[in-house]
């Protein structure tokens, strides 16, 4: 097996065989970040451009911890201190940078599909850390890669995902890739968070925490998006924490092995009580600990090919 | 054409004899540790290692390596990106390591091999011991233990069978 696609757009363009040959590859990384010296030598001489119009840590720093394993160099790119707000387009900044022959853009923006935008209008290679509310693939890799080491197996894991579907890339690109890996999934959140029409993802929608939560191995739940649009389509924090959170008491109607994801960073008390996002059966760190792995594989799929 | 130079029966004394030339060499047997490079360097350290259990009647720590990360030719690994994967549990600092393949040929595995070791700490020694020498070294190193050196063309090569991994014991020359 090898891969062969010059970006990482989304999970929806992949096949089921590409996305576990990237866990499979993804696993023999995590090694690495336990070694004396955590790097190899593999991607010497590449240059790695995190481009980010839009705010970011977690991730960024992911990226950013993952190519430097790999012994790439990297620049930071933020659109508040760029040529971006001084009114220059998305592509002519992309046409820029990869003037400065950089071999690989990690790219986040606002607006869904820019990362397809980019890709088609560079011959750099593009990884997608997040657009819009369309996918944001390597956090869906590194949630299968910490499922994956829990439970084993993907094929008929009961997967619920609970919170501001509509609004999640995190979820978007989950959903893709647990479907194709024989994941039973249930949505669940409020009316005004779940899509209109959940047909394309052909997924049970479920209207009730009990029915979300019943007999499920895996609970992802989201992140409200306190500082977007949250605020208008919630009538309180409060209630949502009452009718859609997760606690200790509320686990138990899952699976007793059942485990407790989050994309981060958590809100305590609204989508994760501290006695859920603190108990054994959370993997929250574990995510993040895989985050790492995860990009250095795809760095390394997409960056061990000359050219575009 | 395929010709085998070595029965099961003489690989098995030239592990012995290589058993034998590591433990005179090693006289701080508690300071010794096999690395054997993947695939089929990984199933002669556990063999060796099987033979040091009958004489010393205690085992060596062993590693496994894969060193696709560390080749110096990128393009070698975009045709075969898969990885399967370093398991290295023990310390490697200030160790004795006998870093085991089964062919040396240009010398670039071992090159890429002893940059993998020194990431995980500092040995005292590392000594690399190889099956098979077929010549054509493209970089300045030498194995200290060579099982047999077999003079080869550019166009020849050497098929390493092992039973764990091909179902027979058997070293052959492919024209």
């Amino acid at each position: 097996m090898s891969f062969k696609k010059k970006d990482l757009i989304g999970l929806k363009d992949l096949s089921k065989d590409e996305i576990l040959f990237i866990l499979e590859t993804a696993e023999k990384f995590k090694e690495i970040g336990k070694r004396d010296v955590k790097k190899v030598p593999t991607l010497k001489g590449r240059t790695v451009v995190n481009l980010f119009f839009e705010p970011s840590t977690r991730t960024r720093t992911s990226f950013e911890i993952a190519a430097k394993r790999l012994s790439a160099d990297t620049i930071n790119f933020s659109s508040s201190a760029s040529s971006t707000s001084k009114g220059e387009t998305l592509i002519d900044t992309i046409r820029n940078i990869e003037s400065m022959s950089a071999d690989i853009f990690v790219v986040r923006h606002a607006f869904s599909g820019s990362a397809k935008f980019i890709a088609e209008n560079t011959r750099t290679k593009i990884i997608n850390a997040g657009d819009g509310t369309n996918e944001h693939p390597t956090q869906a890799l590194l949630d299968l890669m910490t499922i994956k080491e829990h439970k084993k197996t993907f094929e008929n894991l009961n997967v619920s995902i609970i919170g501001d579907i509509t609004h999640s890339r995190v979820a978007r690109s989950n959903i893709w890739a647990m479907k194709k890996l024989g994941i039973n999934l249930k949505l669940f959140g409020p009316k005004t968070m779940l899509p209109v029409n959940t047909d394309p993802f052909g997924c049970n929608v479920c209207t009730n925490i009990e029915e979300a939560l019943e007999n499920t191995d895996v609970i992802m739940m989201l992140r409200i998006q306190m500082e977007r649009q949250s605020k208008t389509l919630l009538p309180s924090v409060k209630e949502y924490a009452k009718l859609f959170g997760l606690n200790r008491k509320k686990m138990q109607m899952a699976k007793k092995d059942a485990i407790i994801m989050h994309p981060g960073p958590i809100n305590r008390g609204v989508e994760l009580a501290s006695d859920a996002a603190d108990s054994p059966k959370s993997v929250i760190l574990n995510q993040v600990e895989n985050g790492v792995a995860v990009r250095m594989a795809v760095l390394y799929l997409l960056g061990i090919h000359n050219g575009g | 054409m395929e010709k085998e130079i070595l029965n099961k029966h003489e690989l098995d004394s030239i592990i012995t004899r290589i058993t034998f030339q590591i433990l005179e060499k090693c006289k701080n047997f508690e300071n010794l540790a096999l690395i054997g490079i993947k695939r089929r360097g990984a199933i002669l350290a556990d063999r060796i290692n099987e033979k040091i259990q009958e004489y010393k009647n205690k085992k060596s720590p062993v590693g496994y390596l894969d060193i696709t990360l560390y080749r110096d030719d990128l393009t070698e690994i975009a045709d075969y990106p898969e990885l399967s994967g370093t398991e290295i549990e023990f310390s490697v600092k200030s160790k004795n390591i006998i870093l085991i393949d089964d062919v040396i040929f240009t010398g670039r595995t071992a090159r890429a091999a002893l940059d993998a070791i020194i990431d995980f700490g500092r040995p005292e020694k590392i000594i690399l011991t190889c099956l098979i020498d077929r010549g054509h070294r493209e970089l300045p190193i030498q194995p200290d233990f060579t099982g047999k050196y077999v003079p080869t063309s550019i166009e020849e090569k050497i098929n390493v069978k092992l039973k764990e991994l091909d179902g027979m014991d058997s070293v052959s020359i492919e024209k």
